[in-house]
């Protein structure tokens, strides 16, 4: 191997701070979540304690939080399972072009780059004055995949994009059926991608904050919670919510891998040549 | 050619159902709603000019639109800056696909957790007494706790970076991996010095990535209301921070006025870097 270059050096370093912001003060309120009971929202540290994991529990302390983290659960799978349906249909369907296609594709720019707010106002006005009750699984779950949907499609495009279409024509040629070819052929090769656009779909959900303000109803969904905590809580109690909510994105996060892992694994061992049919 | 039209529209129909009534009819409903009256607890149908009328003749107005350019701008240069030494690291410098892609999995997780939290974390960190603060007079670099650090706009744009960089570094990533690298051994041996290599050859390369990139970033910081508000302690306002404003005193028509403005605002900034790019291509 040749030498790296100075700038290699440099640009490590560039990258090691980089990094350090991300993740630093993140590691800071997980540190903190720890003070002590007479401990502070910042250093220094007044002992150890469990103390403000322990408040979580406590009813008077926080609020509704356990409700509202069960219900940002139940919606992010609700809407998880959603995206990955409507965007591998959608997928498919931008295959080919069809009447129509165009103003679709950027119908769905727009609900990408459309301030969140006016999806939250405009669902919210429709609700209220059509006399439907705003509600968390209905309003809110709409409002939810008008973000989490172009993630799913724009993941889709991605993979359509470097898809071999021999494998489908092979397919064909031994004659399976259109509907054959994409449950034994098509499916398969993309699973791994599917995970993917699950993985965005669930946590893009569980964190959606502006989408859900106006449309989620009278039960709040988690950083809705989260955030009417932040204009009246001024103990370590808000940091020790935030390690745990934290903590559990990153075992998402986790589990989403090791199934990718598992994936590829399985298929190595086999000697499964699927998963391959991208170019 | 009909048929397949057909199998089209079915596969789409699902995709298209969802953004008919939670993106298209939201949008009408809202410009409908823009012309409306209000009383101090009700709205009520009309065709009013008066809540534009209200908007465009208000000082505010512009000074708030000003402030929220000048947010989406500056966000928009560090985020570029940072976005593409942090891509050019990761696909030039490194050298194995495996380490590519596990130090770009640790850039994208932060951006799985919840922004709130990620906004939440700077507290300690930036307040009165927080670590700044105190590092830099134990230092002796100050005498007195900086008061700007937290509830500013030094900290509004502080937390934009923090939470949008990797929607640069994303897509930048992306294209600079598809670039030929015998390009770039091509431009060495023609004797260009790293420096005119990555001017002349990688930074025209990727500019489609950089494209993407600045939608992604002017889109997010353009209609962001919370971050504003969390950051700058309700000190400073953009134009999500009117709208949400607006809303709390339950006056939709004149939230909706605003909403309008905005909307058209941002889709003629998206639509004339989509002129630049072509999204579905580069994916």
């Amino acid at each position: 191997m040749e030498p790296r270059p100075k700038s290699f050096y440099f640009l490590s370093a560039f990258f090691v701070l980089f990094l350090v912001f991300l993740y630093g003060p993140t590691l800071t309120i997980g540190i903190l979540s720890f003070q002590g009971p007479g401990g502070g929202l910042t250093f220094p540290m007044r002992g150890v304690s469990l103390h403000w994991f322990r408040d979580l529990f406590e009813q008077q302390a926080v609020g509704d939080i356990w409700g509202s983290f069960s219900r940002s659960l139940v919606l992010g799978l609700m809407v998880m399972v959603t995206t990955v349906v409507v965007s591998v249909m959608g997928g498919l369907a931008f295959r080919k072009r069809f009447a129509g296609s165009t103003v679709l594709f950027y119908l769905i720019i727009t609900s990408l780059v459309i301030p969140s707010i006016l999806i939250s106002l405009g669902v919210g006005l429709i609700w209220s004055q059509s006399g439907l009750p705003v509600h968390w699984s209905s309003s809110g779950f709409g409002a939810q995949l008008t973000w989490t949907l172009p993630f799913g499609l724009l993941i889709m495009f991605a993979v359509f994009n470097r898809f071999d279409r021999s494998y489908e024509e092979a397919a064909r040629d031994l004659g399976a059926s259109p509907w054959q070819v994409i449950r034994h052929v098509v499916l398969p090769i993309i699973a791994p991608s599917l995970i993917g656009v699950a993985l965005f779909g669930f946590t893009l959900s569980y964190d959606e904050f502006a989408r859900t303000l106006l449309t989620s109803g009278s039960y709040n969904t988690l950083p809705l919670e989260i955030f009417g905590m932040t204009t009246n809580v001024t103990t370590p109690v808000l940091f020790a919510l935030g390690t745990l909510t934290t903590v559990f994105s990153l075992l998402v996060i986790g589990i989403f891998l090791l199934v990718v892992w598992l994936l590829n694994h399985r298929r190595a061992r086999q000697g499964s040549d699927a998963g391959k049919g991208m170019v | 050619m009909r048929n397949k039209s057909v199998i089209g529209w079915l596969l789409a129909a699902p995709l298209s159902l969802v953004l008919l009534v939670f993106l298209v009819a939201p949008i009408v409903m809202i410009v409908v709603v823009s012309f409306w009256g209000a009383t101090e607890w009700s709205i009520y149908p009309a065709f009013l000019f008066d809540n534009y009328e209200f908007l465009l003749t208000s000082d505010v107005t512009y000074r708030v639109f000003l402030n929220t350019f000048k947010y989406a701008f500056i966000t928009w240069v560090f985020t570029l800056l940072i976005g593409f030494t942090v891509a050019y690291y990761l696909a030039f410098h490194i050298r194995t696909l495996t380490w590519q892609i596990a130090l770009f999995l640790l850039c994208t997780i932060p951006f799985l957790t919840s922004n709130i939290i990620r906004m939440i974390s700077w507290i300690p960190f930036l307040g009165r007494n927080g670590i700044a603060n105190s590092t830099l007079i134990s230092m002796g670099v100050i005498d007195e706790p900086l008061e700007w650090l937290l509830f500013s706009d030094f900290s509004v744009i502080l937390a934009f970076v923090h939470l949008y960089t990797l929607f640069m570094v994303v897509p930048i990533f992306n294209t600079m991996m598809r670039i030929d690298k015998s390009l770039i051994e091509a431009a060495a041996d023609a004797g260009a010095t790293g420096w005119q290599t990555l001017w002349h050859v990688i930074i025209p390369l990727t500019k489609p990535g950089i494209m993407i990139g600045t939608i992604f970033v002017v889109a997010l910081v353009m209609g962001d209301f919370i971050t504003v508000r969390f950051m700058s302690g309700s000190q400073s306002a953009n134009m999500g921070r009117l709208i949400q404003n607006d809303i709390a005193l339950l006056q939709y028509p004149s939230a909706s006025a605003t909403a309008v403005i905005l909307l058209v605002t941002v889709l003629i900034l998206i639509g004339t870097l989509l002129r630049f790019v072509d999204i579905r291509k580069e994916l």
